[in-house]
């Protein structure tokens, strides 16, 4: 057993006995394949594609009328577009988590549940993309952020951390989809060999590039795979450090704090594990995966949401301390104005989702209960949610000199931007799981053919 | 005559006897012998005694000439379109980081995924292999050993027989 094996002495185990090679493929990649797709998909895919709509519409009264139509103004200039822009990114960084710092520490459970959060990764930071883009005001100009061969002479400036943004994020899409890309090679060819009807079969095989599962090119492969989850795994320790870096450089009392940038981080895993177990509990049950993500899957990852639920708590006491001891009267104000403010209720039910909540937790049965793990997996992503808009509402809104103080309301269409981006999101994952396996094929066997070696 | 075929194929059922099989082979002096398995088997590369992959290589020069530019980028751009910040130095290094590290990551990642196809001559079309009716399997629950009919010294009885020893679940000729 290797070191970083943790000891289960529970029985539980990664994929239920009876799995071998023959089974996983065809169980896998018959979501995609049957026909017809059952119809809670199409009822899903309805209500979500309804979703995407109102995200167009809203986009486009954007582009027309401008940014105004958000309750953005001075003193609040962020409002829901980085509000949002910070929790879609930070829930798309369980996907790399999982696949390449889990990957990189052996922990064998990742196999089942990293293809899925690798596409939830994609589609988060799919729609957290939209938020700054159109933020900008006039997006038709976002490529003055890049540097690009300008007849002035005119550089982007590169000591800025919302210059940082863009290539880190930018990065971090492109990087993701490669990773996510490359581990999907293999199983293409498997969906391409397991597909009825010529069409299918060409879509699929030229989709795999055609793989074959040559020795020679699992060499090379094995290596590359290895190195992209090495490249990922700092990758996602920057992203976020960047965009809590977006705050902590302005020298706003609230936001100009050493802590942000790993505060953040934790965060966004915390974030990303909670969306993680969102929606892998209900796919699990409609889709009868109880076999491959199996009870010990929900438990482990219950415990990586309750580990970084603590780092978050130190975070929030990091900043109310650091308030405190600085003596500045500006910090302790925002601090004080957060608990007691205007914003009250925004704080305290911040508390209750992403510190109260997870504590339910400790206690295995509830852990191990999909349901109740749920509403606590819930409870997180509003949490985070509610977290974002404490740190950008509350900052903005009461900064040094009374004079420039005011308060932000979002209006219909901030709300509007909102859902529609959950609607693209579900929407986009609602395709892949119609249309491509959403579990690894490839590691289950070698993880089936593993475990038929031990016993 | 009947043209040459692309070589001689067998499938097996589990990784233990694929393995045992491709040592055989490999013992019986054939040099051209390719592999198919359904999932990476490390093991394989020590019994075909593979060389050492280039990928780490590739991706290292990658990433130095992708961070090395980003860097020179970046203090061209302070130089180019200076501004004076209170008599600090223009080119402040340290706020370059960032966007050095990330475009060292995006080169390497691009440039691996490109060095990828290249070394596996990927994407590629169709191939002889895929003309076998049992191919399909490769992707799924079984194991293949092709001995190429191009390689030195090959003749088909010779590895008909090498494979046939090895007991696998089936063995056909592949056309090329």
């Amino acid at each position: 057993m290797r070191p970083t094996e943790p000891t289960s002495a529970d029985s539980l185990e990664l994929a239920a006995p009876g799995q071998t090679l023959e089974s996983v493929s065809r169980d896998i990649s018959a979501i995609p394949l049957q026909r017809p797709h059952p119809r809670f998909w199409w009822l899903g895919f309805a209500v979500s594609f309804l979703g995407m709509m109102v995200l167009f519409a809203s986009l486009a009264w954007i582009l027309i009328k401008g940014v105004g139509v958000w309750g953005i103004n001075i003193p609040v200039a962020w409002g829901f577009a980085i509000i949002n822009f910070v929790w879609w990114i930070g829930i798309g960084h369980a996907g790399t988590f999982i696949s390449a710092i889990l990957l990189l520490l052996h922990q064998e459970w990742r196999t089942s549940i990293n293809r899925f959060t690798e596409a939830m990764t994609l589609f988060a930071v799919a729609c957290a993309g939209i938020y700054p883009l159109m933020h900008l005001g006039r997006p038709q100009f976002f490529f003055w952020l890049l540097p690009y061969p300008d007849t002035m002479g005119l550089w982007p400036q590169f000591r800025s951390p919302l210059v940082w943004d863009v290539f880190a994020v930018s990065t971090y899409a492109t990087v993701s989809l490669v990773f996510w890309y490359v581990g999907l090679l293999p199983d293409l060819a498997t969906m391409r060999d397991r597909a009825e009807g010529l069409g299918r079969r060409r879509i699929y095989g030229l989709m795999s590039l055609g793989w074959r599962g040559d020795g020679a090119h699992w060499h090379h492969y094995r290596k590359l795979y290895i190195l992209l989850a090495g490249l990922a795994a700092p990758l996602v320790v920057s992203v976020h450090s960047i965009v809590g870096m977006d705050f902590a450089i302005a020298i706003l009392p609230g936001w100009h704090s050493a802590i942000f940038p790993p505060y953040f981080v934790a965060g966004a895993i915390f974030s990303g594990f909670s969306m993680v177990l969102t929606l892998i509990i209900p796919l699990r049950a409609v889709y009868g995966l109880q076999g491959m993500v199996t009870a010990r899957h929900l438990d482990l990852m219950a415990k990586v949401m309750m580990a970084m639920g603590w780092i978050v708590a130190y975070g929030y006491f990091g900043e109310f301390f650091t308030a405190w001891r600085s003596g500045v009267i500006f910090d302790r104000y925002v601090a004080l104005n957060r608990v007691v403010g205007p914003y009250a209720p925004y704080f305290w039910a911040l508390m209750a989702c992403n510190i109260a909540a997870p504590q339910f937790l400790w206690s295995k049965r509830l852990r191990q209960n999909p349901i109740s793990l749920w509403v606590v997996a819930f409870c997180v992503n509003v949490g985070m949610w509610i977290e974002r808009f404490v740190i950008v509402i509350t900052s903005l809104h009461r900064d040094f000199m009374p004079s420039a103080w005011g308060m932000y309301h979002a209006t219909f269409w901030d709300y509007s931007t909102f859902l529609g981006t959950i609607g693209l999101f579900a929407s986009l994952l609602f395709l892949f799981i119609r249309f491509l396996p959403m579990i690894s094929m490839t590691e289950m066997r070698a993880l089936v053919t593993a475990k038929e070696g031990k016993s | 005559m009947k043209p040459a075929p692309y070589g001689i194929m067998a499938a097996f059922r589990t990784e233990e006897s694929y393995l045992a099989a491709l040592r055989a082979v490999e013992l019986a002096g054939f040099r051209r012998v390719e592999t198919f398995t359904p999932y990476d088997v490390e093991a394989e590369e020590e019994v075909l005694r593979r060389r050492a992959t280039p990928m780490g290589w590739i991706m290292l020069a990658a990433a130095l000439v992708g961070g090395g530019g980003a860097f020179l980028m970046q203090w061209y751009a302070a130089r180019a379109y200076g501004i004076d910040v209170g008599g600090r130095p223009v080119d402040s290094w340290p706020a370059f980081v960032p966007v050095t590290f990330e475009l060292t990551v995006l080169t390497a990642a691009l440039t691996g995924v490109a060095a990828l196809m290249l070394l596996c001559g990927l994407p590629r079309l169709d191939h002889p292999v895929f003309s076998d009716r049992r191919f399909r399997r490769a992707s799924q629950d079984r194991f293949f050993i092709c001995i190429r009919a191009d390689g030195p010294g090959f003749d088909g009885e010779g590895a008909r027989a090498a494979l046939v020893r090895a007991a696998p679940e089936s063995i056909e000729e592949v056309r090329a």
